[in-house]
Order: structure tokens, then C-alpha cells, then sequence
């Protein structure tokens, strides 16, 4: 039996997601975009999982627009809110970004930045995983038209305090548009809640049991959503390309799914993880965890190996059969040292992380797998 | 004893390893590397590892996505479970920023031979004997072979036109004794019949040129300029002290070079004969000037034993030099040796490595050192 504990690289579909999809990839569905009966149906589908989406996000079923992902997301999010501040007068003078958002971010940002010709200001987090809200209301000056922080870290899992970075927005960058990636926290906490006060929101099928390769973008207000694709003018010449029909099918079931099991799933697996951390705390005693537990979502567990290359760990474990992570992984497969880590002064550490992250079906025979691998790995890491 | 004619298949490389770590870069070598491990050991019993040692632009080494791929996909048609190893911090501290500070300093360095010793066959060794591996193959042409004793030998590879036991001349008995170079028994070309007879993607790769981490389109003059100061020098008569013109950067003059030197008055053309980078000469002269009777050699290191004072060897000094005749000697310097040669050599840079061999079996290797 191999222990599954890489959730938040993506969880198993969900047999809701997988039952709702079958008709669309099986049956003759038809393109929305057409006249017929079976286009209607499939119309009538998307629609059907637009709104159901839109009420579980906190949206109007008009500011959801379906994408390929949570990366897509990010860049059309990205692209949307600094193509329009150029559009409608001066140039972008100023970006502002948190220092531990995912790449699809990061590099959205930068290439916006040097697009326009924008300054663009990152803001650290703590040690306890947490952005600095001082450094942020700092860069938050008039001229900013982007202001990007995540709902919750991919690596150590932390929830951001979105309702404050909102305030410190409105309150001194009143142009600028917040952008909340949601990726990591829709499995987790109620996303219409936790970036109910954000101008666009992007989330990722497949992190909560939907299937990969569809997202959404939640744009809200009136702020223009200039296309990244451009086409058929699909999603209100949002986002062209016929859309993936069985996938948004599979992602609303699958969010309906998680958001009706959150709060019994979450207490599971926060017990598990806490046992899971707790144990390897005690059993290596140069593990230490990263960032504040009480604010992190309840499937993160990540815990840093002074001395240990998570590269050769996550060998040892795979070799062991435990499924793990660390930071981000680039196009080749190699692991890159932590950007996460670096942004919150554990640089030293960068290439020592371990993120074990338990999912919907994480059973405690798994926890119990890792608590007797993770160990062994160290020590022999050690010797 | 193995040789040249070793009838096959009875590789000189057989293994009582049980796990083996097998580098593959994505070319035709490595797989094929990993193929006969796989066939040696089981492929259960084998892991393939694709080094990812440059973050920065590059076509011609092992480090690209395409290349990945490659040995990902024959390392998969092997059933071999292959991973990537992010070496790229490692290969920064010990490869490219001594190559660099090598040229700062008017040196020639060699970054293939720095990677094989400070990576290959130091940083990933260690990872795959922390990882559980008894041994570690690459695709390198040459060949270890282990007397009865024990002592491991290393052996030119049986291609004399791909032997590459220059570039691996540094390795000891400990090294050895961890390493299988699974295609040295065989020729270039039966090593692409192999991978085609296996329809290996790779079977019809090029051949890797020059410094993986310098993009060709780029070249060595930009990927320096870019990395440190470059200063004009001049170019000073060897032999009269007559100044003759400037270089445009004493860095990246070579000794040995002619190239841009120009012709002396009787016509004849000119070679670098010293570079100093504190004053920003260069001296030159004709090709006389360029030989050397003998060359000192810093940080020795040996495949057994150090040869005695006065022991005849074959000298390499370049990684596809000719065989010169030289007697090792002492030099009154600690930590350093001269290879004296029987005839006169082209001078070698200081920072090229030469490697010694054999005088009684001239495809074996002594080991090598650096010329100071």
C-alpha cells in the first residue's frame, strides 16, 4: 500500500465529479456554442454548473468565467486587471505582489511588470507563514493597480489574512484590483468567505476532487476582462475555446461535493495531520514545523530537515512508498529550492522541506505509514 | 587482462552491484549505459538520474527539457524508474564559478573535468550511496577493470577516436571502486547499432560539443564578458620585449593560442607563450617559443600508487591530444610534479589538466594532474 500525501499537487477525483462527467464523455454531447438539441443540453450544463459554482464561491453566476486552471486563472486575473488600468488612462506605475504566491502568479506578475513598465513591489511573510501586512499596506500607494495575495500557501499551508490585505487596499490603493488565488484554499475553507472581498478570485478543479486541465476566474464588479484567447468569444469574450464541458460538469459536482463534507473532512484530517506532525516532531529531532499550525488549512502538514536535501528525502520516501513534496518543481521534474521559504527567512532551509499534504481520502493506515518511513529516511539521511 | 580485442559479450564492467544509479544525460551513450545495467541487474535493481546542472540558457549539454525527456522516455522503455536530480547550486559553486575565476585569473580551466570531479563522481556518488545504490555507471568510454587484488584499474575506452578516460583521469581507487562504465568495451558505433537494435529514440543523437553551460549562439567571449571583467592587453614580443599590439581581453587569451597573434617578421606565425593578467600581457613568439621540454603539474591525484621519480608515462594534455613520452619527476615543490617530455610539446596552459598513462600499457592511466 503506498501512502498518498501529495493532496495539494492534486487529490483523487471525486466518484461525484467522475459520475456527473460520464454522460458528457461518453454520450454525444454536443458544443454549447451550437443551435441543436444537443448543443442546448450541454449549454444547459455548463450553465446549470456555472451557477451552482458562482453560489459557491460567493459570485454572480456572470463573474465566473471557466478556464483550462488555476494557472490560466492567475494569468488572464493578472492580464485582465493591468490591461485595463492601461487602457483607461496612465500606464500601471505599480504592482504589488505577496513574495510566497505560487509561480503561475509570480511570473504572471513579472512579465506584466516589465510589460507596462510597472514597479513592482513584493511583499515577505513571517516565519509563521503569514504576509507581512505592514510591508503590505506600505506598498500600497495610489498608483497601485494589482495588488496579488493568496487565500492559503501551497507549501506550508497558511491561511492569509485576506479581510485585512482588503482593508489596507481599499484603504490606500483604491485603483487597484485584488487579486486572491484560491487554489489551495478551495478544498479547505469557504472560499466565498475567505476572498468574498476580492475583485478576482482563481481556483483549481482538481485540488478538490474535481478533474485537472479546468478553473475558474471570478471577476467581479465592472473591471473589463480583457481576453488572454481570443476566438469564438466564449465565455463573454472572456475566454474563447469551446468550453470543456464534462470537466466544468465534473468540477461543480465536485465542489458541491467538498463544500458539503468541508467542515467533517476538515476536522478528520486536522486530527490526522496534527498526529502526523506531532509524531515526526517527536521521532527526528532536527525536524521543525514551518509556519503557525493554528492558521494553517487542516490537510498541511510541512516540516523542514536542517542538514537533509528534500531532493534525496523524497527518494527515500517514494523508494518507501510514501508520495511527498517539497517546493515547487520546474519543467524537468527537478525540485527548486523553496521561494516560500526564502520569503519567510528560512532560506537556509530552502532545499530541506517536506510538505506532506493530506487530502478527502487520507486514511489514518496512511499517517501511520509515514510516521514509520519519514524517520528512517532522516536517520539514514543523517548517518 | 581485458584489452582492446576483449571478445564480448563478457563485459569488462560485469558487477556484483545489486542497485545501480545510472547517469543519463539523454544521449545515445548513457542509454545504452542503462540498458546493459538493466540487463546486468534487472531493471527492478536500476534507477535512472538526469542531472539538472545549469538553471541558465544552454543547447548543447544534458540539462534541457528535451534532453530530460529523452532519458526519461528510454529510462521508461527500460522500465527503469528515472528521476532528476537539481544539482544546479552545486554545479554553480564547484564548476562555473571556478571556470570563471580560472579566466580571471589567465588560466585555462577545464569545466568537464571539474564537473566529473566535483559532481559526477563527488556530489551524485554520494547521493547514490545515501540513496541506497552500490554503484554508480555513466556513459563515459573507458573502462574499469579490477585485478584479482582488488585494485581497480582505469582503462582507455575501446574506441580510441571516443576514449574519454582524460576527462576521468582523476579518479581514485574509492571512486573506482563505486563506478561501472557499462559501454567503454564497445565502439561508438556498435553503441548506436545497440540503441537502434533497442529503438531508442537517442540511437541517433548528436554527440554533445563543447561546455554544456555556454549556449553556442553565445560563445565563451560573451559568456564571460557577461560574468566578469574583461581588460584589454598587449602583446608583447617573447623574445625581444618589443611591444607587437593589444588583444581586446587578456582573459581569454589561451597560452598555446595563435589565433589572432598574428605573423612575426620572418612570417611565420606567432603563439602565446604566457598570458598575465595583473599586468595584461601576452607574450608571444614563434612556434619554437610555443614547446616545452616539461610541464608542472599541481594537485596530483592518482588511480593507485603515485609513480616513483623517473618513471617513464604517457602524457595527454588535452582531451584529444597526442600520446606524449615523458618521465615523471620532482620539482622540490611539495603537493607538485613535472612530466618532462622525450621531445619537445606544445606548452601547456596553466589550468589544463594533463593525464598520465602507462609506458608499458599505455591505455592504462596513472592519473592526472594540473598544469601550474
Amino acid at each position: 500500500m503506498r501512502s498518498y500525501l501529495d493532496h495539494a499537487a492534486t487529490t483523487p477525483v471525486r466518484p461525484e465529479a467522475l459520475e456527473a462527467m460520464l454522460p458528457y464523455l461518453s454520450g454525444t454531447a454536443g458544443n454549447p456554442s451550437g443551435m441543436h438539441a444537443s448543443a442546448r443540453a450541454a449549454r444547459r450544463a455548463v450553465d446549470d454548473a456555472r451557477e451552482s459554482i458562482a453560489d459557491l464561491l460567493g459570485a454572480s453566476p456572470g463573474e465566473v468565467v471557466f478556464t483550462s486552471g488555476g494557472t490560466e486563472a492567475d494569468n488572464l486575473a493578472v492580464h485582465a486587471a493591468t490591461a485595463a488600468a492601461g487602457a483607461d488612462g496612465p500606464p500601471p506605475s505599480a504592482l504589488v505582489c505577496s513574495a510566497i504566491e505560487h509561480a503561475a502568479v509570480l511570473r504572471a506578475v513579472d512579465r506584466a511588470a516589465a510589460r507596462t513598465g510597472s514597479r513592482l513591489s513584493m511583499v515577505p511573510a513571517g516565519a509563521d507563514g503569514i504576509v507581512d501586512l505592514d510591508a503590505l499596506a506600505d506598498a500600497c500607494t495610489g498608483d497601485v493597480t494589482l495588488v496579488a495575495v493568496m487565500a492559503v500557501n501551497n507549501e506550508v499551508g497558511t491561511v492569509q489574512p485576506v479581510a485585512e490585505v482588503a482593508d489596507a487596499v481599499r484603504a490606500r490603493a483604491p485603483r487597484a484590483a485584488l487579486l486572491v488565488d484560491a487554489v489551495q484554499a478551495a478544498p479547505w475553507a469557504d472560499v466565498a468567505s475567505l476572498a468574498g472581498p476580492a475583485d478576482l478570485v482563481a481556483v483549481s478543479a482538481h485540488k478538490f476532487g474535481g478533474p485537472s486541465g479546468v478553473g475558474v476566474l471570478v471577476a467581479r464588479g465592472t473591471r473589463p476582462v480583457t481576453p488572454l484567447l481570443v476566438g469564438g468569444g466564449q465565455e463573454r469574450d472572456r475566454r474563447a475555446g469551446t468550453p470543456n464541458v464534462a470537466g466544468i460538469v465534473g468540477m461543480a459536482a465536485a465542489l458541491r461535493a467538498a463544500s458539503e463534507t468541508r467542515a467533517a473532512t476538515a476536522a478528520r484530517v486536522a486530527a490526522l495531520r496534527d498526529r502526523l506532525v506531532d509524531g515526526l516532531l517527536a521521532a527526528v529531532p532536527t525536524a521543525s514545523e514551518t509556519g503557525d499550525r493554528s492558521r494553517k488549512v487542516a490537510g498541511n502538514a510541512h516540516l523542514t530537515f536542517a542538514g537533509i536535501e528534500a531532493e534525496e528525502l523524497l527518494v527515500l520516501l517514494d523508494d518507501a512508498g510514501v508520495d511527498a513534496s517539497s517546493g515547487a518543481s520546474c519543467a524537468s521534474g527537478a525540485l527548486e529550492p523553496s521561494h516560500v521559504l526564502a520569503a519567510m527567512g528560512l532560506g537556509g532551509l530552502a532545499r530541506s522541506g517536506l510538505r506532506l499534504s493530506l487530502g478527502w481520502t487520507t486514511t489514518a493506515a496512511e499517517v501511520d505509514r509515514a510516521l514509520e518511513v519519514v524517520p528512517e529516511a532522516v536517520a539514514r539521511l543523517e548517518d | 587482462m581485458p584489452s582492446r580485442s576483449c571478445p564480448r559479450p563478457s563485459p569488462a564492467w560485469k558487477t556484483d552491484a545489486v542497485r545501480v544509479l545510472v547517469a543519463m544525460s539523454g544521449g545515445v551513450d548513457s542509454s545504452v549505459a542503462a540498458a546493459r545495467v538493466a540487463a546486468e541487474v534487472g531493471p527492478a535493481n536500476v534507477v535512472g538520474a538526469t542531472l539538472r546542472l545549469w538553471g541558465g540558457p544552454s543547447d548543447s549539454g544534458c540539462c534541457s527539457v528535451a534532453d530530460v525527456e529523452d532519458a526519461r522516455r528510454v529510462a521508461e522503455s527500460l522500465g527503469l524508474v528515472h528521476r532528476v536530480f537539481n544539482l544546479s547550486d552545486e554545479f554553480e559553486t564547484r564548476v562555473v564559478a571556478p571556470y570563471v575565476a580560472g579566466h580571471a585569473a589567465g588560466l585555462t580551466p577545464n569545466p568537464c573535468i571539474e564537473c566529473n570531479r566535483s559532481i559526477k563522481f563527488d556530489t551524485l556518488l554520494d547521493r547514490a550511496r545515501r540513496l541506497g545504490f552500490d554503484a554508480l555507471a555513466t556513459g563515459h568510454h573507458a573502462r574499469r577493470v579490477t585485478d584479482p587484488s582488488g585494485r581497480h584499474r582505469l582503462l582507455r575506452g575501446a574506441d580510441p577516436a571516443k576514449d574519454q578516460s582524460y576527462v576521468l583521469a582523476m579518479l581514485g581507487q574509492d571512486q573506482l571502486g563505486r563506478v561501472l562504465f557499462p559501454v567503454g568495451d564497445m565502439t561508438k558505433a556498435e553503441v548506436r547499432a545497440e540503441a537502434a537494435r533497442l529503438g531508442m529514440r537517442t540511437a541517433a543523437k548528436p554527440d554533445s560539443q563543447d561546455v554544456c553551460f555556454i549556449r553556442s549562439d553565445v560563445g565563451r567571449a560573451r559568456f564571460l564578458g557577461e560574468r566578469l571583467e574583461l581588460h584589454p592587453g598587449h602583446l608583447v614580443d617573447d623574445g625581444s620585449g618589443a611591444r607587437l599590439g593589444t588583444v581586446e581581453a587578456v582573459e581569454l587569451v589561451t597560452v598555446g593560442q595563435r589565433r589572432g597573434m598574428g605573423h612575426g617578421t620572418d612570417g611565420r606565425r606567432r603563439y602565446v607563450t604566457a598570458v598575465d593578467v595583473r599586468s595584461g600581457e601576452v607574450r608571444v613568439g614563434p612556434p619554437e617559443a610555443a614547446m616545452s621540454d616539461a610541464v608542472d603539474l599541481r594537485s596530483p591525484s592518482w588511480v593507485d600508487a603515485a609513480p616513483p621519480p623517473g618513471t617513464p608515462v604517457v602524457a595527454q594534455c588535452s582531451a584529444h591530444g597526442p600520446p606524449l613520452d615523458a618521465t615523471v619527476e620532482r620539482t622540490g615543490r611539495a603537493g607538485t610534479l613535472r612530466v618532462r617530455f622525450d621531445e619537445p610539446a606544445r606548452r601547456v596552459a596553466p589550468g589544463q589538466t594533463v593525464a598520465l598513462y602507462a609506458a608499458d600499457d599505455p591505455t592504462s592511466v596513472l592519473g592526472s594532474g594540473i598544469a601550474r
